[in-house]
């Protein structure tokens, strides 16, 4: 079977390399599927379900670029990538695009020249406690016990925030995630520490969530968001304002149940330019003119989009908070559409 | 009365009697085994203690649970202990991945056939002509499972074929001429002949399958699938590298040792990142070179490297008599190797080359770490859908499971061919 496969793949490293040197649009396009990185998965972003399909926030992100090039949210193939191997693999051109909750930091998208083209949800490290422990404040938990996932940022972050406010504490490392939820029942430690988010989804999982609070201290910034290779502008044009297009379609009341009604017109020109009903933003990013009304058809807009994943009606459980859109004293900001 | 009447000496057996019963069957055996001294008692009833609280935490565990919920929290209302129903729910993706469910009977069948074409080489019983057939599997069952014409894969076979014929033509004229032309003319037919002859069968007889691409393999077929082809190609190759190292050719010998060395010298782990990661840097981008078929190769290398020493530790137990015995009867190199060195070199090796297929099949769990979805890999990715955030044990215990009955009749097979080979020289 080895060299069978071998030859197999010979023969298409040949076919492919010639090819290779057309942008990362003709290349979608020709290939007529979006190669798209995620998470092997993270409760509410990315995971797949009983029949293989993906679904999540970050893969919600996937779906609307393949939909606004290729017309088709289905048309991903997900590659699922760790934290080890998530920066090879969009560098080397396996996936096109990497929507796998990064953290935009500088080194990222400078040193490993990255373009990260937006942000889709703002994180940050928090803590999670039993209620019975009696803190209300982070700063209360000196010399408290302390569950945190070794060689992460969120590990030098604690420390950062434990020295700056003078109180001690006592790690107790631990892998993954999953070990953290049986450290922290088993009393192991007093204290969980990770992305609020994932303790959100963590604290969802417990057989009495109530017994359990995070304190209201978030000690660092995770903007979490979409990245790309340097180097193809018209790709990251295009995912950075697929990722726009969902946030101003909120923004501006589209929503995936009056898509269509909106398509046919309105009287407020930013719709109409957003729906490709006027103007060319479209061939502009040389796409349809319609392409941004697919990217919303899939799964609607910014707003449904963290509803349906991570959103209060989901187990998970999140507020919007900073996420929600700047008008509503959030953070969430697209650039208009002119 | 005569002195012949009065016998001291009883004339008739007395009738069999049966043993005391504190020296048969159970009685007897529990004395012996449980109870042989207060020492021993004081440690059965501890251990019988210790048992007696496992279960009694475990089973109620195991059988006061649920396979009817569409959720973990569902779960929980329904039983307080486990929550099968996850396993329920995904057992299907726990086996194939996210093989098209259509065409998951090409899995099973191209499993099927794979116990038919090992058979004939574990089973001495099974009809020797059954080996044409394992010869020939790689190429169907790469076909089975990738789908796509079943043209390619054959041309790629009949490179072998192409070599040989190379080889035997050449050899008449001269020996080296054709050790070199016959692999060269393999690697000839494979870069420039076998993709266009191919494409020009394919086209008068499609003979095709669906493909189904790499991304879709996952669960234990991609276990078996790495790990089944590493055992296959590990062994022969192995055994190669264990001649090689034992050669009095220099280079041959050089190249053996180095290679033996460096793999063993770095972490599987490493190999894997190698694959994964690097390989992407070195080919021209855009380049699709499979991710299975890049983490088969570097499995394969691997274990091999093993294997020689493994290997290698069964041609030192050897008596060098067998070797002298060998040269006596005037037999060259590789009739050597193959009648004499060679069959008990194997057969004093098969517990060590047993475990080593079982840690090449364990070591598959490896593949997780670079984002191809082996059991464990999908064990984290069923644990982030929110109906099944906070499953552990079911998950693990299923995969467990299932490894289990792998290795074990991995370990049970080598103890029939101990059995079987045994000589009784000792």
């Amino acid at each position: 079977m080895k060299k069978t496969v071998f030859l197999g793949s010979l023969a298409a490293a040949g076919l492919a390399a010639g090819v290779a040197s057309a942008t990362t649009l003709e290349d979608v396009q020709a290939a007529g599927v979006l190669k798209c990185g995620v998470t092997t998965g993270l409760v509410g972003f990315a995971a797949p379900d009983a029949n293989g399909n993906w679904e999540g926030f970050d893969v919600a992100v996937c779906r609307a670029v393949a939909a606004a090039v290729l017309g088709d949210g289905n048309a991903v193939e997900f590659v699922p990538t760790t934290g080890k191997t998530r920066f090879t693999a969009l560098a080397s051109g396996e996936v096109d695009l990497l929507a796998r909750n990064t953290t935009w930091t500088f080194s990222r998208d400078v040193d490993l020249k990255f373009t990260f083209v937006g942000i889709n949800y703002y994180d940050g490290q928090g803590f999670l406690v039993r209620k019975d422990l009696g803190v209300s404040s982070a700063k209360e938990l000196d010399g408290a016990t302390v569950c945190i996932q070794t060689g992460t940022t969120t590990e030098l972050n604690l420390a950062d925030f434990f020295r700056a406010n003078g109180i001690s504490y006592e790690p107790v490392p631990i892998e993954t995630n999953a070990e953290a939820q049986q450290q922290y029942l088993s009393n192991a430690c007093d204290v969980y520490t990770t992305d609020a988010s994932g303790l959100a989804a963590t604290r969802a999982t417990f057989e009495d969530a109530d017994a359990h609070m995070l304190l209201p201290e978030i000690i660092s910034k995770e903007p979490l968001g979409p990245l790309v290779r340097h180097g193809d502008e018209q790709w990251s044009d295009i995912a950075r304002w697929t990722l726009n297009a969902l946030i101003s379609a909120e923004e501006l009341g589209v929503t995936s149940a009056n898509l269509s009604e909106m398509a046919k017109g309105t009287n407020n020109p930013e719709i109409n330019r957003l729906m490709g009903t006027e103007g060319n933003l479209g061939e502009m990013l040389g796409l349809e003119a319609d392409w941004a009304q697919k990217a919303i058809g899939v799964a609607g807009n910014y707003g449904e989009i963290f509803e349906a994943n991570i959103g209060e009606s989901t187990p998970i459980g999140l507020a919007r908070g900073l996420n929600a859109q700047w008008t509503q004293g959030g953070l969430i900001y697209s650039p208009p559409f002119r | 009365m005569s002195e012949m009447d009065m016998s001291y000496v009883r004339t008739e057996m007395l009738p069999e009697q049966e043993p005391p019963r504190s020296q048969t069957g159970a009685a007897k055996w529990l004395r012996e085994n449980l109870f042989s001294g207060w020492i021993n008692t004081i440690l059965t009833i501890l251990s019988l203690a210790f048992i007696a609280l496992v279960l009694h935490e475990f089973l109620p565990w195991i059988f006061d649970s649920t396979w009817n919920a569409n959720s973990l929290s569902e779960c929980r209302e329904i039983a307080p202990g486990a929550c099968w129903a996850v396993i329920k729910e995904r057992w299907p993706q726990l086996l194939y991945g996210f093989y098209p469910e259509e065409l998951r009977w090409r899995v099973n069948l191209s499993f099927v056939l794979m116990l038919v074409a090992i058979a004939p080489v574990l089973f001495t019983g099974v009809p020797r002509k059954l080996l044409w057939f394992t010869a020939a599997f790689p190429v169907l069952g790469y076909w089975l499972l990738w789908g796509g014409s079943l043209w390619g894969p054959l041309m790629a076979l009949a490179g072998f074929g192409v070599g040989a014929g190379v080889y035997a033509a050449i050899r008449p004229v001269n020996n080296l001429a054709a050790l070199i032309a016959g692999p060269l003319a393999v690697v000839i037919w494979w870069l420039a002949a076998a993709g266009p002859v191919a494409g020009l069968l394919a086209g008068g007889v499609p003979l095709m399958l669906e493909p189904v691409p790499s991304s879709k393999f996952g669960g234990f077929s991609l276990s078996i699938i790495i790990g089944v082809t590493g055992i296959a190609f590990s062994l022969p190759l192995g055994i190669l590298l264990a001649l090689g190292r034992q050669s009095n050719l220099f280079i041959v010998k050089a190249i053996c040792v180095g290679f033996i060395e460096f793999i063993r010298g770095v972490p599987l782990i490493t190999l894997l990142f190698v694959a994964s990661v690097l390989l992407n840097y070195f080919l021209p981008p855009g380049t699709s070179f499979d991710i299975i078929l890049r983490v088969v190769i570097m499995v394969t290398l691997f274990a091999s490297a093993y294997m020689a020493e493994v290997v290698r530790g069964g041609l030192a137990a050897l008596p060098r008599g067998q070797y002298e015995a060998a040269d006596a009867l005037g037999l060259d190199y590789w009739k050597a190797q193959r009648l004499i060195i060679m069959p008990q070199a194997l057969k004093i090796s098969i517990p060590n080359i047993v475990s080593t297929f079982i840690g090449l099949f364990k070591d598959t769990t490896l593949v997780s770490i670079i984002g191809l979805l082996d059991p464990l890999g999908l064990s984290t990715a069923i644990r982030a859908d929110t109906n099944w955030n906070g499953i552990v044990w079911e998950l693990y215990g299923f995969i467990a499971l299932m490894f289990f009955i792998f290795c074990y009749s991995m370990s049970r097979y080598s103890q029939y061919l101990e059995r079987k080979l045994q000589t009784g020289h000792r």
